[in-house]
């Protein structure tokens, strides 16, 4: 981890117009929380379903998205990333210290709004460190895959998105066999292990899931740097 | 002391050779990289900054391979013409933050040091964003230079300058080149390189036209065949005197005007003047057909 490459990735994550988008989001799931809990009147679990959808299905996934490929996307396309990348500073290390900004952005901006969410509904403390820590995994996974994206292609946010809607909410819900493929299936069993039983189903085994999370992870994490490394930045002659 | 050897180096894009079989030495000075728009000259920067493997051949510093080495950074400072910086930071904090990549001791002083290297003190508080061309073009120059590197390279850096912006950069490369440092910078004009660079390489539609000090080239690209049309008050008589001098190569009869093909430019340009005298020939237009650079390059290409 380098502490500069990680200022300049939080300034230019925190500093834009991004940071808008990310707290409006944020403020969005909490919303979730509050407007159930008020409209929704009795028990917590119906509640509860309909947050655990939104939330691992559609921000987590988006919120993904918008960091993972915030944090190093924008300065390939617009080549400032040379500034970077023409120092004596491992490839690896730019790629921890992005994802570093990507997490903790992630953690402040949908995590800890759905913990929250999930209080405000009533669901008891253990239910909503459940949701804390299985978005944690999701959004661990998320960040890598897309920066990942974001180095292989310039075409990482499309891509991206159609990932994001097309495969975590529809295909991973409705054809049994892609869940084990699913980041959202990961995490819901993550969260459906700590979680009290029978809050959360999960179609995927306890130990698949974290045994994909941390490949997943790890070596997204070592790609990544290693596509940095050639990473081709010619300006057109 | 650095030296960059590009060794029999092609890169392509696909079936667009951008840098063909292109061998050449830069040794400690200034040299400057002459080519028209699209001979491959940024191609062939990107290829020395690390940021494009050469389909062929190979690209080193000091006998080690530039792509792939990020250690290469340590001495090599880089000043890409894209202008994209990060907008956002100050000037100064721009520049600290290069220095501190560069893991220098004591990254404000140095940063101080090269600000004020490219005179840019005034502004260092204000964002690059608000900056001007000329001022971001001093700024990511500060950013190179930051970790006093042996080896500079700069793509097309006078571009978008005022005159004032051009003397300061043309003094400041002077005085790396004199300090014996490696420095490269790219142009597409001729007489910019021929004010700063000891060596001039030429590159034209990425084959390596040639190579040499700026006499070298001026001779090279003076002593090649101009092409003249003429109109005048009898083109035959005129005609008939210029094809009996040896600095002409060809005449021709065309219409109303006379075209003369002179070989010899500095010859060519007393002669006409004392032959349509003797020969009672009035003299009412000259022009010179092929004076674009294009075509100064494309004949040292054929050379």
């Amino acid at each position: 981890m380098n502490r500069t490459i990680v200022r300049l990735a939080a300034r230019a994550i925190l500093g834009g117009k991004r940071v808008w988008l990310l707290g409006v989001l944020g403020v969005l799931l909490v919303g979730i929380g509050v407007g159930t809990r008020l409209l929704v009147p009795g028990s917590p679990s119906a509640s509860l379903d309909a947050l655990r959808t939104i939330a691992f299905g559609t921000f987590l996934p988006l919120f993904g998205l918008i960091v993972g490929t915030g944090v190093i996307g924008p300065e390939i396309d617009d080549g400032s990333i040379v500034h970077l990348l023409s120092k004596p500073v491992s490839r690896h290390t730019i790629v921890q210290s992005k994802l570093v900004v990507a997490l903790l952005a992630i953690v402040g901006f949908a995590v800890l709004p759905m913990v929250l969410a999930a209080a405000i509904i009533g669901a008891g403390a253990q239910t909503a460190l459940a949701f804390g820590v299985g978005g944690l995994c999701a959004g661990a996974v998320y960040c890598v895959l897309f920066l990942l994206l974001a180095v292989i292609t310039r075409h990482a946010v499309i891509i991206g998105l159609v990932y994001a809607l097309v495969w975590e909410s529809l295909v991973g819900s409705v054809i049994p066999g892609a869940r084990n493929v699913s980041v959202q299936q990961w995490a819901l069993s993550v969260t459906g292990s700590i979680a009290p039983h029978g809050v959360v189903d999960a179609h995927v085994g306890l130990g698949l899931a974290w045994v994909l999370i941390v490949v997943v992870v790890a070596l997204g994490t070592w790609y990544a740097g290693t596509r940095l490394r050639v990473l081709v930045l010619a300006s057109e002659d | 002391m650095a030296t960059l050897d590009v060794t029999a180096c092609s890169r392509w894009y696909g079936n667009v050779v951008a840098v063909n079989d292109v061998t050449m030495r830069i040794a400690p000075g200034i040299t400057g990289l002459l080519g028209p728009n699209g001979a491959g000259k940024s191609t062939l920067i990107s290829m020395l900054a690390g940021f494009l493997p050469p389909s062929a051949g190979t690209v080193t510093l000091d006998g080690a391979p530039i792509w792939k080495n990020q250690e290469v950074y340590r001495v090599l400072g880089l000043v890409p013409e894209r202008e994209a910086t990060f907008d956002y930071l100050t000037g100064r904090d721009f520049v600290v933050a290069n220095a501190e990549l560069h893991g220098l001791p004591d990254p404000g002083a140095a940063a101080q040091r090269a600000v004020e290297t490219v005179a840019m003190t005034d502004a260092q508080g204000r964002k690059i964003g608000e900056y001007s061309k000329g001022m971001k073009q001093r700024i990511k120059m500060a950013a190179a230079l930051v970790h006093d590197p042996a080896v500079l390279l700069l793509d097309e850096p006078f571009n978008g300058m005022d005159p004032r912006q051009r003397l300061h950069l043309i003094t400041l490369l002077r005085s790396m080149g004199a300090a014996g440092r490696t420095v490269l910078f790219s142009s597409h004009i001729l007489e910019e390189v021929e004010q700063l660079a000891n060596h001039i390489e030429v590159l034209v539609a990425g084959r390596h036209a040639a190579s040499g000090d700026y006499r070298e080239i001026r001779r090279l690209m003076t002593n090649r065949p101009h092409q003249y049309t003429i109109t005048s008050g009898d083109n035959r008589a005129l005609a008939a005197a210029l094809v009996a001098d040896r600095s002409t190569s060809a005449v021709s009869l065309d219409g109303d005007t006379l075209r003369v093909e002179a070989t010899e430019f500095l010859r060519f340009a007393e002669l006409l003047p004392r032959v349509a005298r003797d020969a009672g020939v009035r003299l009412y237009e000259i022009t010179p057909a092929d004076e674009s650079l294009e075509s100064v390059f494309s004949y040292l290409v054929q050379a």
